[in-house]
């Protein structure tokens, strides 16, 4: 590993930053040295179970945080609440995503709603607070976790894959914006990442057409993330880590 | 009310004659474009020690200066 590699006396947030890929790009951002804010929407066992790994085998300083990132005002609150705990932050990973699945024909406006809120607004809204102190910094690296789903679109998913295509529009969008500043704005789009949430997705047809043969990892997705956050002249690019699914 | 230290910060930041900024002047001739604006007050934080969010346009310092001081009423 190049010794350069180091995060340490940065600070990440990760929301959703307890389970799934959330969790591995808490590890990976933690194992560079990084102290770790988790965001997580309610399941605290989970929580304190990520953030003690962390402090244990990386002996990084990590917090976690109770939000729901679609709550405008809720955010700002727990954004203030960080940078009183950590003084800043440099890293901001948009994570904390849901599904609400259903046929359009069949699906209720509040499923839709809520699909959007979380995965899209709360991007929005974590990236509104946080952009202050990016812009005072000079510095700053958000990567939004997208997904294929948003670039190819997928039955049953109109709302994941409509809030999915519409974090890279944010993605880019705010990369321009913020550019000047010294601002990298980023997304991964994974495609099948065997997680508890894809768990509902062992029987969809496209898995027979992953080019590799596989589902991927949690640490795929951390891998990628890994270099975004050092890819010092990558921004509004969206990195597609799917097994080469949506080429 | 605030004005003194925005015309600090402003000066400090685009090297003009803080004598050559008043109230009407307008803040994007003065160097400063929206998104030096966000960063200038940011740096006003610390200055004044108060958190402000700009959620609105401002054109000149005088506006600037009223956004704040609105904001801290509100506070």
């Amino acid at each position: 590993m190049n010794e350069n590699r180091t995060l340490k006396g940065k600070t990440a947030i990760v929301t959703g930053g307890s389970r799934g890929i959330g969790e591995a790009v808490t590890y990976k951002l933690a194992s560079l040295g990084a102290n770790i804010a988790i965001i997580y929407a309610g399941n605290e066992e989970a929580a304190k179970k990520t953030s003690d790994k962390c402090r244990e085998e990386f002996g990084v300083e990590v917090k976690t945080y109770r939000l729901d990132v679609s709550d405008f005002s809720a955010a700002k609150e727990t954004v203030s609440e960080i940078k009183k705990d950590f003084g800043t932050v440099h890293i901001l990973i948009n994570n904390a995503g849901i599904t609400r699945d259903n046929l359009l024909a069949m699906m209720k406006e509040e499923d839709f709603d809520a699909v959007l809120d979380t995965n899209l607004k709360g991007a929005f809204n974590m990236i509104r607070h946080t952009a202050g102190m990016f812009i005072r910094n000079h510095e700053g690296c958000i990567i939004n976790i997208s997904s294929v789903a948003g670039l190819l679109g997928n039955p049953g998913q109109c709302n994941y894959s409509a809030s999915k295509a519409g974090l890279i529009g944010l993605t880019k969008s705010v990369a321009r914006e913020l550019s000047q500043k010294g601002i990298r704005c980023n997304a991964v789009a994974p495609g099948f990442i065997a997680t508890d949430m894809t768990a509902n997705q062992s029987d969809n047809p496209l898995l027979e057409r992953i080019p590799l043969g596989r589902m991927g990892s949690v640490e795929d997705i951390a891998d990628a993330v890994e270099y975004l956050v050092f890819a010092s002249y990558v921004t509004g690019e969206v990195l597609k880590v799917d097994g080469g699914i949506a080429m | 009310m605030y004005f003194d230290a925005i015309a600090k910060i402003i000066s400090e930041r685009t090297g003009c004659d803080v004598s050559t900024i008043k109230p009407e002047s307008k803040i994007f001739e003065l160097g400063i474009d929206s998104l030096d604006t966000v960063e200038l007050l940011m740096n006003l934080e610390d200055e004044i020690g108060i958190e402000i969010d700009l959620d609105q346009k401002v054109e000149t310092v005088d506006d600037l200066d009223k956004f704040i001081q609105s904001k801290i009423q509100q506070g």
